[in-house]
């Protein structure tokens, strides 16, 4: 069976990460609740009428995916696989709305074509002319995770050279007006940004897309090497010691082995729970590790938690603002277990290590 | 070579039938499924031809016995039907399974419901828990939590050749080991937001469509559901359950050529079928029936009439489209119509392409227009989408 290294990689984030550092400079959201983006320069990759064209998760991914494709230096891919929780959902609320609101009159297919989840593996297949194997999955908080799971199998099973994946969401303000509503995403008034602390209700919700070229060889450039992957839709707080247990020892090993645990808290005081359960059983051995804080929450963010696993890797070391209160942390971190879940459900592992 | 893959169950709902039974005797008869709209408020409903399941929403719900407040889709409830047709036809049980997986598919998700309350869901709170099953995954949430799933569940959206992908990733799980039973299929229900993208597009019939035909005005769209149980030989030899017919081949590639439309060669269409017969080591000849994609868009049938012309060096075996029995069932359309191949190996009989007329132009290909019986033992199955996306199926007996 071939091994699966990560070669490169592309982060366009509410945090400066397509610069190429890694948490230097982090900026700290301290008054909303919804946290965009930061724009890298479309121009450099992107013709100026497509720009206008483009919604931003389109664009970002563009960036994104070329980023990493550049760093593993590859030619040609063997597949472009996706994941997405909402799909191009600015569009779709564009197309949506003048439907409703002009009662199915005026309406152009622009808007309409560009609202297919799979509009950013389509459209970078169409950049590359790449007629390789192409994927979109859209499982909640699982959409990324199996992007994750269907590269690995391609590289480790398959005999496939060179996969991107990619995980991709982004904000429409309509519908994330929706999502405040109805308390998963926290209230404009609430005061709850420090969510390493917060014990109210809803997320603070973000939006981004990051990309990685898996391959079967390591190179120099190489951040880390992936060793599985696992989802399942649904478990309970007591089930979640013996499903990692048995994920580990599947790949021999066990909780002591495991240096750093990426988790996913969010500040949902409904959902933390589940991360409660995690710390408790790496605690004692493990560096604890967090992102969302910095990163806001969505459906693909474990594409997020990958990214920084691939640089604690690479540097042995996490930068302090991952840690809580900043603590120091170990300096030869060479295993990382990423969990993540999203509302409770869509529960995923992800095992890496350093090369 | 790899392991086959076997087919221990199905179930579908379509235009012409709420089971595998019903629209195999539709297609047996020639009864197609396409009519005017019934259950959806649009401006469009006098200008197109659908195929939609003859049943309100309210009759779905009794026919799954759910609660008064639920928030199921109308894709959702189509996908649960077929999903427990399948899993009864496999002779297993669901729920609380946690070795079962369940990968869905679906371009539509929760969109019906939020195109329906967007307006009022702000201040109408007893609307409001339709907003969280907008994204697709949940939609295939409340399919697995219906059927007591607990295990790997995901769902994948690739536009028209959605289905095809799920059963595709089903046997790869499979054949990884990482599985060892696995529902696999995919389900669309039809909505506005829908039918008006597709007229936007302005490749909808406002007639009965007529795949291949020299004069084809485009697709009516459809809504179903449709679902294979795929299982590994040590799992359906252990409970000694006979398989309906086998996975063999399959694969997905991209025409890489536009947003929409497809390449005037059909590259992407061929390629995957040309990779499909290499991952199951056999030759195009091999095959006795195509069950193709055959939208009966003039840019569809064109490019995917050429891609088999290419692919089986002008001597194209028998070949039909569904598509005017069911409508186009987009992210359903490959399990549909991998429904449909089963039916063809299982009763020897390659079911008719209604409403074709002339040949095309540009080439000389004739799909099969009556009910023909003949030996089947294998069939090609073609879907494409949206983004390029191609995908093709070859099951055997």
């Amino acid at each position: 069976m071939e091994r699966c290294y990560i070669n490169g990689m592309g982060c366009i984030s509410v945090q400066n990460t397509f610069e190429g550092n890694f948490l230097e400079h982090p900026i700290v959201y301290s008054d909303t609740n919804i946290i965009y983006a930061v724009k890298p320069n479309y121009k450099a990759f992107i013709p100026p009428a497509a720009i206008r064209r483009m919604s931003s998760g389109v664009k970002n991914s563009i960036v994104a995916s070329a980023l990493a494709i550049e760093q593993a230096q590859v030619n040609e891919l063997d597949g472009i696989i996706t994941g997405t929780g909402m799909g191009c959902i600015q569009d779709s609320e564009k197309f949506l709305e003048k439907m409703i609101d002009f009662n199915e009159e005026y309406l152009t297919p622009t808007s309409f074509i560009q609202s297919t989840h799979n509009t950013v593996s389509g459209q970078i297949a169409l950049k590359l002319k790449c007629n390789a194997y192409n994927f979109t999955y859209v499982n909640t908080g699982g959409s990324f995770p199996s992007a994750l799971l269907d590269g690995l199998m391609q590289i480790k099973n398959e005999g496939k050279n060179n996969i991107l994946i990619g995980g991709i969401d982004e904000i429409a303000d309509y519908t994330f007006k929706l999502y405040q509503t109805i308390g998963h995403i926290k209230k404009d008034n609430e005061e709850s940004y420090h969510i390493l602390e917060s014990r109210s209700e809803g997320c603070v919700g973000g939006e981004g897309s990051t990309f990685f070229v898996l391959s079967n060889e390591k190179q120099d450039q190489t951040y880390a090497e992936v060793l599985d992957a696992h989802l399942v839709n649904k478990l309970k707080k007591e089930q979640l010691e013996g499903f990692i247990n048995n994920f580990l020892q599947r790949n021999n090993m066990n909780i002591s082995d495991v240096d750093a645990v990426v988790l996913g808290n969010n500040g949902d005081v409904n959902f933390d729970t589940y991360y409660d359960e995690a710390e408790r059983l790496f605690k004692s051995n493990s560096d604890l590790l967090y992102y969302k804080h910095l990163f806001g929450e969505f459906m693909t963010a474990p594409s997020i938690a990958v990214w920084i696993a691939s640089n604690v890797l690479k540097e042995g070391k996490a930068p302090s603002v991952l840690y809580k209160n900043n603590e120091k942390g170990s300096d030869s971190i060479k295993t990382v277990l990423i969990y993540n879940q999203y509302r409770g459900k869509d529960h995923s592992l992800t095992l890496l290590k350093n090369v | 070579m790899k392991e086959k893959v076997a087919i221990t169950g199905m179930g579908i709902v379509s235009a012409i039938g709420m089971n595998a039974e019903e629209n195999f005797l539709s297609l047996k008869d020639n009864k197609h499924g396409i009519s005017k709209i019934a259950h959806i408020e649009t401006t469009l409903k006098d200008k197109i031809l659908v195929g939609e399941i003859k049943k309100s929403n309210q009759e779905l719900e009794s026919l799954l016995n759910l609660p008064s407040k639920n928030n199921f889709s109308r894709s959702s409830m189509l996908g649960a039907i077929a999903a427990k047709e399948a899993v009864q036809s496999a002779g297993i049980s669901t729920d609380g399974n946690t070795s079962i997986g369940f990968i869905n598919s679906t371009t539509v998700g929760g969109m019906d419901m939020i195109e329906k309350y967007y307006r009022d869901f702000l201040d109408q709170e007893e609307l409001q828990h339709y907003i969280e099953v907008h994204d697709a995954g949940s939609n295939t949430d409340l399919i697995a939590e219906h059927l007591g799933i607990q295990g790997f569940v995901t769902t994948i959206s690739t536009a028209c050749s959605s289905a095809a992908n799920a059963i595709m990733l089903g046997a790869k799980m499979i054949q990884s080991g990482r599985l060892d039973q696995v529902i696999v299929g995919g389900m669309d229900g039809l909505c506005k937001f829908t039918i008006n993208g597709f007229n936007t597009l302005m490749i909808l019939s406002d007639t009965y469509n007529q795949p291949f035909d020299d004069q084809r005005k485009g697709l009516n769209l459809g809504e179903g559901a449709a679902y294979l149980v795929l299982e590994s030989e040590a799992s359906y030899q252990k409970r000694n359950k006979k398989p309906l017919a086998y996975l063999k081949g399959y694969a997905n590639a991209n025409d890489a050529f536009h947003q929409t439309a497809s390449s005037e060669q059909g590259d992407g269409a061929y390629l995957a079928m040309k990779s499909a017969f290499e991952v199951a080591g056999m030759k195009p000849e091999a095959i006795d029936y195509v069950n193709v994609h055959g939208t009966a868009t003039p840019n569809n049938d064109l490019s995917e009439g050429r891609a088999m012309i290419k692919l089986f060096d002008q001597k194209v075996p028998d070949f039909s489209s569904t598509k005017p029995f069911t409508g186009h069932t987009l992210a359903a359309a490959a399990s549909v119509e991998a429904v449909y191949s089963i039916f063809a190996l299982r009763e020897n009989l390659i079911f008719p392409s209604l409403n074709f007329q002339n040949k095309m132009e540009e080439f000389d290909l004739t799909p099969q227009q009556e009910l023909k019986e003949k030996e089947i033992s294998a069939v090609l199955s073609n879907s494409f989408g949206f983004g390029g996306n191609c995908s093709s199926l070859i099951f055997v007996k």
